[in-house]
């Protein structure tokens, strides 16, 4: 049964071997097998769960190896949950992608490649073993955001790919340093030998400092985030759903990793200068992010802003490096990935209803479309952190943990950003449901006749102001693009926004599973 | 000085070709020219690996060897033959792309691919 975790990682990779070489005679055989494999990894991930919430964590030493000399994988709490969240986020965005995503071979292969990528990074317990995870996600990743028609696409690939492997090979050299001071490249070992070496000595610092900056920019923490906007929004709609959810998640999950089973909170007590260094970046990507959402008018590059604003306050949660504040943090870790991945399959389904995706363009789409629209409002507020949701959960967490371990302004600066949430989904909101749509002036006039009197004015302005230069396409594309939201998406987003209160109202739960894992650290 | 350029000339080369990889990186506007770089950082963080496991006068460690004091860990090395299949795959997915962006803009500048596409 234990082997279900090392096929965690070896069976995504196989089948991802099967669209390239059949799909010469069978065109619908990379569906077919990423259907199969995500099912398959479902059941997977699932059997490694149950058997973690039944008996505790377990170890893996992979071919027999024993762990210190071989690689070890790692199956707790953290990384079970995880491991199901990317099997349930593989299945959806493969359901999604057969009537949206590209239809490719190809792009199942690299579907595939990015899920064993990703459960890989959840998995190991070896440095040199998760660089090798992060950059077979990082390669899949790149390519996946090539696959968009545009050949803007294939830019902001490129641009991912420099920085991205730059981080990467800071990671690397990082594994170096360590390597080097230690003789060891296993997480448990390394945790038991870096006090002997000692904290303070040049070669860990290096280390920690390089790791940290290399994971950083994968996580895409301010000032390194520079390519994330342009991936998320140039891809296609259900790439952009996965990486979202998934690819950042999992550097900041190994960054979790990388600080507490590596270097442990005594390193903290005895380098408290390093965790404050990563506190101070983690506050600045927050407020940084959230602002440039706001600022945004495309919704995709307004959601990778607020992807930016939102991993800054998780890595701000793991560094604060109490108890409290890190459940939070690992809390949003699992929240965002579910409502991010919810809000941007919901943008692609809007987007076909309104034909078009910039925040202006879902003017009162909440009447072509009531289910998908009332999903994505519930998913918006989710993030915002209004009560039952998982949103609230994590924040409250995370500010909790803050004022325990005394440092206000990350309290601050989280409030801030909810506020700063609240502005820019507000927007989108209000767009959706209290203006009238950009369709021809007869239907206007019955719209109008809707309960909110006050509103007529305001919609007025608007379509006078900033909709008139869009009336001109929107108006052209209101008879095509008038076709409804496909049934997968609105089931998708739906599940989503769902799945988000359940979660809130089962934090406690999730917070019961990260227990343990926790304990063992502090 | 000069004992450090004796000594520990190859970390003075791993500094240098780290440099010279991200200046390439940053500092030029040719997207080929960046993923030049790119392989120069890389090949800078190898070099860093290798000598890190370099003893002089060692041996590998086999069983039936000859008769050596000194062994060598050979991990680093494997280690590295890891990083440079990743860093192929790495320049091989770069390369693709550039030739993609090449055929759509007709160029490799990115100042001249901005303004092609601020004009569209």
């Amino acid at each position: 049964m234990t082997d279900a975790v090392a096929l965690l990682v070896a069976v995504p990779i196989l089948f991802a071997l099967l669209p390239v070489t059949v799909g010469g005679v069978w065109d619908r055989a990379g569906w077919a097998t990423a259907a199969v494999a995500a099912l398959v990894h479902l059941g997977l991930s699932l059997s490694v769960a149950a058997k973690v919430f039944s008996s505790g964590s377990f170890t893996y030493a992979v071919g027999n190896y024993t762990p210190p000399f071989g690689i070890e994988l790692v199956a707790d709490g953290v990384s079970a949950t995880l491991v199901v969240l990317t099997s349930v986020v593989t299945v959806a965005v493969v359901a999604y992608a057969r009537t949206a995503g590209p239809h490719s071979n190809s792009f199942y292969s690299e579907l595939l490649l990015l899920t064993a990528g990703i459960s890989g990074v959840f998995v190991t317990g070896d440095v040199f073993n998760l660089y090798v995870f992060i950059e077979i996600t990082g390669l899949a990743t790149y390519a996946l955001v090539a696959t968009g028609d545009d050949p803007a696409a294939a830019l902001a690939s490129l641009k991912y790919l420099l920085v991205g492997t730059i981080g990467a090979s800071l990671y690397l050299l990082g594994v170096g340093y360590l390597y080097i001071a230690t003789g060891t490249l296993n997480m448990a070992d390394l945790s038991t030998l870096l006090p002997e070496v000692g904290y303070g000595s040049p070669l860990v610092l290096t280390g920690f400092a390089l790791l940290v900056v290399g994971l950083a920019v994968k996580a895409a923490l301010f000032p390194l985030h520079t390519w994330q906007p342009g991936a998320y929004a140039e891809s296609p709609d259900s790439v952009t759903a996965y990486i979202s959810a998934l690819v950042s998640t999992a550097a900041a999950y190994a960054l979790f990793r990388i600080v507490y089973a590596v270097f442990t909170p005594a390193f903290d007590a005895a380098v408290p200068f390093a965790l404050d260094a990563l506190v101070v970046l983690a506050s600045v990507s927050v407020v940084v992010g959230s602002v440039l959402a706001v600022l945004q008018s495309d919704l995709k590059r307004m959601l990778a802003y607020s992807s930016v604003a939102q991993f800054g306050l998780v890595i701000a949660g793991f560094a604060i490096a109490n108890s409290t504040a890190v459940t939070g943090g690992l809390v949003h870790l699992v929240g965002h990935a579910v409502m991010k991945a919810g809000l941007f399959v919901g943008v692609g389904a809007l987007a076909s209803v309104a034909g078009g995706r910039t925040v202006d363009d879902l003017a009162g789409v909440a009447d072509r479309a009531p289910l998908t629209s009332a999903a994505f409002a519930v998913l918006a507020f989710a993030l915002v952190g209004v009560p039952p949701a998982i949103g609230f959960a994590g924040k409250w967490h995370i500010v909790l943990g803050a004022v325990e371990g005394g440092r206000w302004g990350v309290a601050l600066v989280a409030v801030v950003s909810t506020l700063l949430t609240l502005a820019y989904f507000a927007r989108v909101v209000e767009r959706m449901y209290f203006r009238d749509a950009p369709a021809p002036a007869e239907e206007v006039a019955g719209d109008a006749a809707s309960p909110d009197g006050g509103d007529d004015t305001l919609a007025a302005d608007g379509g006078e102001t900033s909709e008139s230069a869009a009336d001109e396409t929107v108006d052209a594309e209101a008879e095509a693009a008038a076709g409804s939201v496909s049934p997968a998406a609105r089931a998708i987003v739906v599940g989503a926004a769902v799945a988000a209160v359940v979660l809130g109202l089962f934090a406690v739960e999730l917070i019961d599973v990260f227990e343990p894992v926790l304990e063992v650290y502090f | 000085m000069i004992d450090l350029l004796a000594t520990h000339y190859n970390y003075l080369v791993y500094v240098a070709l780290v440099g010279i990889g991200l200046y390439g990186v940053t500092a030029s506007s040719n997207l080929v020219t960046k993923i030049i770089g790119l392989n120069v950082f890389q090949v800078g963080i190898f070099l860093f690996f290798v000598t890190s496991g370099y003893i002089q006068g060692g041996s590998p460690p086999v069983v039936h060897g000859h008769g050596a004091e000194t062994f060598v860990s050979p991990l680093p090395h494997v280690l590295i033959l890891t990083a440079i299949v990743v860093g192929v795959s790495l320049t091989a997915v770069a390369l693709a792309l550039v030739v993609r962006i090449y055929n759509a803009y007709g160029t490799l500048d990115e100042e001249a691919i901005r303004e092609v596409q601020l004009n569209d």
